[in-house]
């Protein structure tokens, strides 16, 4: 008796737990859109940003952001699962496995001003490149990388031994086994680790104020490396601390919308077509 | 045994794989002691034994599936048509699509039923939809598959049942026209149905293929074998025809095995 009067506690704590999740997750989107979404208007998503007077906009950041997101994953993905690939298939167990797999982790728990000073310090100071585009996606590259490396690891690593059994047994290269069995079957993992370094990516502020600036040029879209380019987290974070403008508040509340907005977006853009291919892989209907 | 099957095994006589000298240590541990076996080209063979007798690692010695285990050390030596396996010129590519492997638990790619049998083919250079093609369907009719999945060779091979998909392994094995099938345990995940079809393709096939089978089941290599070996302690205690070694078997251990006194 005593037993399922604990068991019924539990199914109602767990229930409760989940419902109290989905609250917060709907009060939080509630009050960003509910004060946000008045704000948006196309002269405000596309517009030129004002420095002192009212209405302007955040065309540059928002270009800014994805063109930001796309350098950094172009420069991070490649290195990332390469990184995850070697650890999991070809690297043998010893201490200089270990060693680069300890590293991994610590840069992965590294705080993101840290890596902004250290981009900064390099980008910005040692190589010149004063606050540009280029610097901030770079280092927002080694921010995502120490994530990209673990979640391809372990995604490689939760693909079945039986499939590298099998694929081996027909005389295929280890080469071969990665490209066309192990990786195909972790796409799923994978995908979910773009999306959140992704996510990660756009919603980073520490890093980019010091790397790439908090000013935008004056047209858009400038795909000018070297130009600096604010983005909106920054932007967000910029108007609310240091802006002169007289609707600071109105810009922050829209910028804040807008960011929400844009990665659902980008979370459902991903989401969905990796969830059709899982499906079309495993045959299972749900 | 009748007249006609005394000629033939008699001209299937012809060698198609010996082990000569053969130890295989994990570590430290000695799991194979100087296995000396040879096999006939065209025929099955059958290792019985109890678990962890050494059967299924000696099997996996014959097309160096061992190597993806580390700390495996094998000297002596697995000839295949004459040629040591293990010599340092082996092209293992080369070998594991002479000598194909099915597993004990089907293991079908997360893929097509088509994309599954093409895998092998395709990592061999076939690229052609129309050769493709005719290979898969070859494949799937050879394993008493085709059938069954003709109409839905674009669904996941994941959505078969546990017979269906070890013999779409069996497909994809046959896709890249081996000329050895090594079997390990290959139907002990499966139901009796399901192990009464496999078991019935091992016949068809071992016309055109030299079979070697592991398996827990005395009565499957009793029904299925035509030569049979017996292990215990990773040490070849017997090998002989199929036949013989069940009703009149030369080595007390062997007899205590198959009357059922261990194991």
């Amino acid at each position: 008796m005593k037993s399922k009067a604990t068991d019924r506690l539990a199914t109602a704590f767990f229930w409760g737990i989940g419902l109290l999740i989905l609250f917060i997750l709907v009060w939080f989107l509630w009050h960003i859109l509910g004060a946000g979404v008045p704000h948006l208007s196309w002269d405000f998503i596309a517009g030129e940003p004002e420095e002192m007077i009212e209405g302007g906009g955040v065309g540059p950041q928002l270009f800014n952001s994805f063109y930001l997101l796309f350098l950094s994953l172009l420069f991070s993905i490649p290195f990332g699962i390469g990184a995850g690939v070697w650890l999991s298939e070809y690297a043998k167990k010893n201490w200089f496995t270990d060693l680069v797999r300890i590293s991994t982790e610590m840069l992965a728990s590294v705080p993101s001003i840290v890596f902004g000073l250290f981009g900064m310090l390099l980008f910005v100071t040692v190589f010149g490149f004063g606050f540009t585009i280029l610097g901030g996606a770079l280092t927002l590259s080694l921010l995502n990388l120490p994530v990209l490396v673990r979640v391809t690891e372990e995604t490689l690593r939760a693909v079945p031994t039986s499939y590298r059994e099998a694929s081996a047994a027909l005389g295929a290269t280890k080469w071969q086994t990665i490209r066309k069995v192990l990786i195909p079957s972790a796409l799923p993992g994978l995908v979910t680790g773009v999306t959140l370094v992704a996510g990660r990516a756009l919603g980073e502020s520490a890093i980019l104020i010091f790397t790439a600036g908090v000013t935008v040029s004056r047209f858009a879209p400038d795909l000018n490396l070297f130009a600096s380019g604010e983005t909106l987290s920054v932007h967000l974070w910029y108007v609310r601390a240091e802006g002169l403008v007289p609707d600071a508040m109105q810009i922050a509340e829209g910028t804040a919308a807008l960011l929400v907005l844009v990665v659902l977006a980008l979370n459902l853009l991903i989401a969905i077509p990796s969830r059709l291919m899982q499906r079309k892989m495993t045959g299972k209907s749900s | 045994m009748t007249q006609a099957t005394v000629q033939e095994t008699t001209q299937a006589t012809q060698e198609k794989l010996r082990v000569q000298h053969l130890n295989l240590f994990y570590g430290d541990n000695q799991a194979l002691h100087d296995i000396n076996l040879s096999v006939p080209a065209g025929s099955i063979t059958a290792f019985i034994g109890p678990s962890g007798c050494g059967k299924s690692t000696l099997l996996r010695t014959l097309n160096r599936m061992n190597d993806l285990i580390p700390g495996v050390k094998i000297d002596g030596e697995v000839l295949v048509d004459n040629h040591n396996i293990y010599a340092p010129d082996t092209d293992i590519v080369h070998l594991r699509k002479h000598v194909g492997m099915v597993f004990q638990r089907p293991n079908p790619f997360p893929m097509s039923i088509y994309d599954n049998i093409a895998y092998g083919p395709r990592i061999h250079g076939i690229k052609k939809k129309r050769v493709l093609d005719e290979i898969v369907e070859k494949s799937l009719q050879q394993a008493a598959l085709w059938n069954e999945v003709k109409d839905r060779l674009n669904k996941s091979a994941m959505g078969l049942s546990g017979g269906q998909q070890q013999r779409l392994c069996i497909a994809r094995l046959l896709a890249v026209d081996p000329d050895v099938l090594l079997m390990d345990e290959p139907t002990s995940a499966l139901d009796p149905i399901s192990t009464l079809k496999v078991e019935e393709l091992t016949q068809e096939l071992k016309e055109k293929y030299t079979i070697i089978m592991v398996t827990h089941n005395m009565q499957q290599a009793a029904r299925i074998s035509d030569t049979t070996a017996f292990f215990l302690n990773g040490v070849m205690v017997e090998h002989g025809e199929t036949d013989r070694l069940f009703t009149n078997p030369t080595d007390q251990r062997t007899e205590d095995y198959i009357t059922g006194r261990f194991g």
